[in-house]
């Protein structure tokens, strides 16, 4: 008996013995060889079951040998934070320390408790989840969910951040290839050698797809897997090919943009931690020819799920690849030619096969004869009715097909079967093909490509290895020639001598899980969807197969359903009476196979997920102790805390500075428009609902921008520097799509305008300082400017110097101070900032962030847009009527603010709320009502959309939209809370220096 | 990802440097403050939304920043073909009838 396991078959397979890997499953130790699938390994130490199935919690074995897997899910751990679950054991490689543990049990694999649904399962039947679940809502969240998943759920999810890397890579070609099995290999030799720039990517770990297990195949003379190998190395070496092993074509998008995912070292004992776990490759390429194969189907009848039990060509797979017999005493239950080569193979290697039962009545007679040669019973027109055994299949019952005599029952340790292939059309229906029903094979192909690709091979439905070479070659040239300008012919030759038998189809149920029986067929073994299921989804009204879908979950799974799609179609096909292509397939969509999150994100996580915008203050506010806030992507100082102080204290003491001597503050995140050209005036004056043609130069004016529809869109402070030059200010978040607006109009519907618009916000820093002191701590910095009132009274403009670095000095003030907004290039703006802070501070000046700038405007009344508005809100509603220039004859919102509806009575107004208390602060976004004695639903007039807590003022301070709210002044209105109900009396929105003198220093 | 051609840069870009800004060929009144309120409802909020050819704005906000106009197919989603702003609407009578045929097919299929 061999170390790597008791059902090595010495001299089979192309594993070395004496590589010997050590790993674990379910904490057991095993020995494999290098190169085995975690399946291949299992299924040598004599384990078959590998997993509970999702509902019914069957015992589960292992089905295939490829990504198609939907059985033998299990999780994969390398350390705490390396636990990936639901990896299929027929994909991962083994490498020493590889520790796999099974999924979906408790206590055990072999005693799992929520096996009880298996026996209570007519509560699981298909659309349970649809109609017991659906009533009443809360019992979803708090009974039944909870229940269900701790019952059900595939896997656990690791609870640790991805300590790996995932790479990501953009890259164009005239041809992508996407499957190296023969036909995906001659393809790719054939363009390569025509000259074009080739792309050949394989989701497995050896290229060669069918080559590795069918043994009959010659091409050029050698044996098919070695020509395989060869064909590999010849294109490897080309500079023009690029070959990706282990790279799935997960996504097929628009214009032939492909997604591959490369798993990089998810194979290997001890990977090189600069290694990228994954890479993602986005591939544009001119053609793509897909060669992705075919899938064998299971067949269809009672049991069909027991561990055992697989298809023949991964029965196949194991033995000639891998060295591995799956079982000592093996059934055969076929529709298909294809499943006598695995008989075959398995007989010559010295396993038992009882019988071969093959559902057709008149299959091919030189297979049956060659069986019959080596002793094997065939039992042409049976079908297997049934399988006994629990953890592993211990018999088949075989039947005659039209029924009739009796069964018999035939000991096995392993079935394997083949109710025929399934062409691999993913990749053509991701690209938005429509599969085309193929009566005579009974099978989808392609249709019409919407995109500039072909199919080749299996997946086009081209039976035989010639003929499959022969297309694979012409496609390869042909696509060479037709993207690549310096193609010549291709002069790739590829002799064919000896191949399998493929022939034969059935899809379906097959005898004896037919209607009216009451078992366990399973099409859906992901799913845990029955023959029975599909039926019962019909029975209930269900005539589309996008309908039985849903309903049953069939084809629902992470495996998408590449085995169980066509049986689960023909069986809902002959209930509903009606031929398949009527009923129709479901449609691909990506990923092919599960793809990992880290693979799609790449770098794009943690402080690379989202770029940080710091002002050139930044260090400086942190420095100071600023506790910032994310304003999109800013980071804005929001309060500066002192010794001993929260932030409530912070922003009182903050707010009191300001008013009462002066405060600093970082308003570069701003954004800045500077508008140029000898129309620019114009332009402004159309762009905003103020008018700006006779904005003397030195001057600053509150613009208010509406959409057509008359609602605000923004609002800012522009200056004119000049005749033909403005610098307009935006609100920090609007700054980009204000852009995108005003470049609209400019370049669509005033492109007579000469104007030029350039973004500014980050060529400049802006540093408030506001306050009754702001003047005389700024003067001695001050070049070049008379600061004077009566020079420069508010809302007043002038360039100069300010540390000797040149300024744009705005005198203007969103606190109601009088104040200054000192802008200098970003790079000097850390240099003001400090030269000012440090004569400032001593004087009593304090440094002040976002909250309080937002209380000390919402004391003044002054809005925010995007707080105070949302999108409804006209610039009459907001109480802003005066800037709205009334003689003017055109602006962008002129019409929509005469629209009926926003001339009618009754909308809401921006007025603002005194909290009757006087100590409550009101939440903001709270609801308001006229009656709080009305039950609910009730009726709404208002919501709460700036409150604060005023220590200048001495008591909460809200503004508020409120139906009609300009003719309620001193109403009381009430705030409906959970616990209690606030009363509040509409008042103005101006709650501090009503007279406005303070703004005028 | 659909590849963009910018009439401007004059080449195949990929669509993440391209924003959507709307269908295309709505242009707004010259004397739009005195439009009635029907007028102004057509102009500002009707929009076509057809199955075939779509005239739509496309902005290349992350490459020449100009707005120019394409032709796609809704069925397809392919760009039939881009034209700079202000030039008139491309004749595309072939493949709106081609498209036309589809979506009839389409639905008789159904
Ligand atoms: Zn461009």
């Amino acid at each position: 008996m061999s170390a790597a396991g008791a059902n090595r078959i010495a001299g089979a397979g192309r594993l070395t013995p004496a590589n010997t890997v050590r790993f674990t499953f379910d904490g057991r130790d095993y020995t494999g060889l290098e190169g085995d699938t975690l399946a291949s390994a299992l299924i040598a130490n004599d384990v078959h079951l590998v997993g509970r199935s999702f509902k019914y919690h069957r015992p589960r074995g292992i089905q295939t040998a490829g990504p198609e897997e939907p059985s033998a899910l299990v999780g994969i751990r390398r350390d705490a934070a390396r636990h990936v679950p639901n990896i299929r054991a027929t994909v991962q490689e083994i490498h020493d320390g590889l520790a796999a543990v099974s999924q979906n049990r408790w206590p055990s694999l072999a005693f799992d408790i929520g096996a009880v649904n298996d026996i209570g399962s007519p509560l699981f039947s298909a659309g349970v989840y649809y109609k017991t679940f659906m009533w009443p809502k809360a019992a979803w969240k708090h009974v039944y969910e909870p229940v269900i998943r701790n019952a059900a759920g595939l896997g656990v999810a690791p609870d640790q951040p991805d300590p790996d890397r995932y790479a990501s890579r953009y890259v164009h070609c005239d041809v992508l290839v996407i499957g190296g099995g023969v036909a995906g290999l001659a393809a790719a030799l054939s363009a390569a050698e025509s000259g074009a720039q080739v792309i050949l990517c394989d989701e497995n770990a050896n290229m060669g797809g069918a080559l590795r297990f069918e043994g009959e195949a010659k091409l050029d003379g050698l044996e098919g897997y070695e020509w395989a190998q060869q064909a590999v190395d010849r294109l490897s070496v080309m500079d023009n090919v690029r070959v990706l092993q282990r790279t799935t074509a997960f996504g097929y998008y628009a214009q032939n943009f492909v997604g591959l995912v490369e798993r990089v070292t998810d194979h290997l004992p001890a990977p090189d931690p600069d290694t990228p776990r994954e890479r993602l490759w986005q591939v544009r390429a001119k053609r793509v020819i897909i060669a992705a194969g075919a899938i064998e189907r299971h067949m269809v009848f009672a049991n069909n799920d027991r561990p055992g039990i697989m298809l023949a060509s991964a029965a196949r797979m194991y033995l000639n690849h891998y060295g591995v017999a799956v079982g000592r005493k093996v059934g055969v239950y076929t529709a298909n030619d294809s499943a006598y080569a695995a008989a075959i193979d398995l007989k010559k290697a010295g396993v038992d096969i009882p019988a071969i039962v093959d559902l057709r009545t008149d299959p091919d007679s030189g297979l049956v004869e060659e069986a019959k040669g080596l002793g094997i019973r065939v039992l042409t027109g049976h079908a297997v009715t049934g399988a006994g055994g629990k953890l592993r299949v211990a018999s088949m019952t075989v039947e005659p097909a039209n029924g009739g005599s009796k069964a018999e029952i035939i000991p096995v340790d392993a079935i394997v079967m083949s109710a025929g292939w399934t062409p691999s059309v993913h990749m053509y229906s991701q690209s938005r093909g429509k599969v085309v029903w193929n009566e005579e094979s009974q099978r989808f192909l392609p249709g019409e490509y919407p995109q500039d690709a072909v199919s080749v091979g299996a997946c086009n439905g081209t039976d035989g290895l010639q003929a499959s070479v022969t297309e694979a070659l012409a496609a390869g040239e042909t696509a060479a020639k037709e993207t690549c300008p310096k193609a010549k012919k291709s002069g790739v030759k590829i002799t064919v001598d000896g191949e399998g038998k493929w022939a034969g189809n059935m899809v379906g149920a097959g005898p004896g899980a037919g209607a009216g029986k009451v078992m366990k067929a399973f099409v859906d073994f992901q799913n845990d969807v029955t023959a029975k299921d599909i039926r019962l989804a019909v029975q209930e009204g269900m005539h589309s197969i996008e309908h039985v879908k849903r309903f049953t979950t069939n084809g629902m799974a992470t495996d998408q359903g590449k085995l169980s799609n066509l049986h689960g179609l023909a069986i809902a096909a002959e209930a509903l009476g009606r031929p398949i292509p009527k009923v129709g397939l479901t449609t691909f969509r990506p990923p092919y196979t599960p793809t990992t999150f880290g693979a799609i994100v790449g770098h794009a996580r943690g402080k690379l997920f989202d770029p940080t915008r710091k002002t050139p203050m930044h260090v400086a506010e942190e420095a100071a102790g600023a506790v910032f806030e994310d304003v999109g992507q800013w980071k804005r100082a929001w309060y500066y805390p002192r010794a001993g102080e929260d932030m409530h204290a912070a922003v009182n003491r903050e707010c009191r500075t300001v008013r009462e001597v002066a405060g600093m503050f970082d308003a570069t995140t701003l954004g800045k428009i500077e508008v140029v050209g000898p129309d620019a005036a114009q332009f402004l004056d159309l762009l905003y609902t103020n008018p700006f043609m006779k904005l003397g130069v030195g001057k600053l004016r509150y613009g208010i921008m509406c959409r057509e529809d008359g609602f605000i869109y923004d609002d800012g402070v522009v200056a004119r520097v000049a005749e033909d030059r403005f610098h307009v200010t935006t609100t920090t978040g609007g700054a980009p799509r204000v852009l995108h607006h005003m470049e609209d109009y400019l370049q669509t519907e005033f492109p007579h305008l000469k104007v030029w618009l350039t973004s500014t916000s980050e060529q400049w820093a802006v540093i408030a300082v506001q306050g009754p002191k702001a003047r005389e701590i700024i003067e001695p910095f001050v070049e070049g400017i008379d600061l004077s009132n009566e020079t420069f009274p508010h809302m007043s403009y002038a360039e100069g110097k300010v540390c000797g670095v040149p300024a744009r000095v705005f005198r203007m003030s969103f606190t109601g101070e009088a104040g200054y907004e000192i802008n200098v290039p970003a790079d000097f703006g850390r240099q003001v900032w400090d030269a000012i802070y440090e004569r400032g501070a001593p004087m009593g000046m304090c440094l002040y962030g976002t909250e309080t700038m937002h209380v000390l405007r919402a004391e003044k009344g002054y809005i925010i847009v995007g707080q105070d508005t949302d999108g409804t809100v006209t610039p009459h509603d907001a109480g802003l009527s005066w800037a709205v220039g009334k003689k003017k004859t055109d602006f962008v919102g002129i019409r929509g603010l005469n629209r009926p509806d926003l001339t009618a009575p009754g909308r809401r107004q921006l007025v603002g709320l005194k909290v009757k208390d006087g100590k409550t602060v009101l939440e903001e976004g709270a609801q308001i009502v006229a009656n709080h004695n009305q039950s609910p639903p009730m009726n709404i007039i208002g919501w709460v959309s700036s409150s604060y807590w005023s220590e200048n003022c001495g008591h909460p301070i809200a503004m508020a939209l409120v139906e009609d709210g300009f003719n309620l002044m001193g109403k009381t209105l009430y705030v409906p809370m959970p616990d209690r109900v606030i009363e509040v009396e509409v008042r103005d929105t101006v709650f501090f220096d009503k007279e406005g003198g303070w703004i005028h220093g | 990802m659909l590849l963009i051609h910018c009439p401007y840069c004059e080449e195949k870009r990929p669509e993440l440097e391209f924003r959507h800004a709307g269908e295309a060929h709505v242009a707004r009144p010259a004397d739009i403050a005195n439009i009635s309120d029907a007028e102004f409802a057509h102009y500002f909020f009707y929009r076509d939304n057809p199955k075939g050819v779509a005239y739509e704005r496309w902005r290349h906000i992350h490459g020449c920043g100009r707005f120019f106009n394409a032709a796609r197919d809704t069925i397809s989603d392919k760009f039939l073909t881009t034209y700079k702003a202000g030039e008139p609407k491309p004749e595309l009578v072939e493949a709106a009838n081609e498209n036309k045929a589809e979506a009839q097919k389409g639905n008789s299929a159904k």
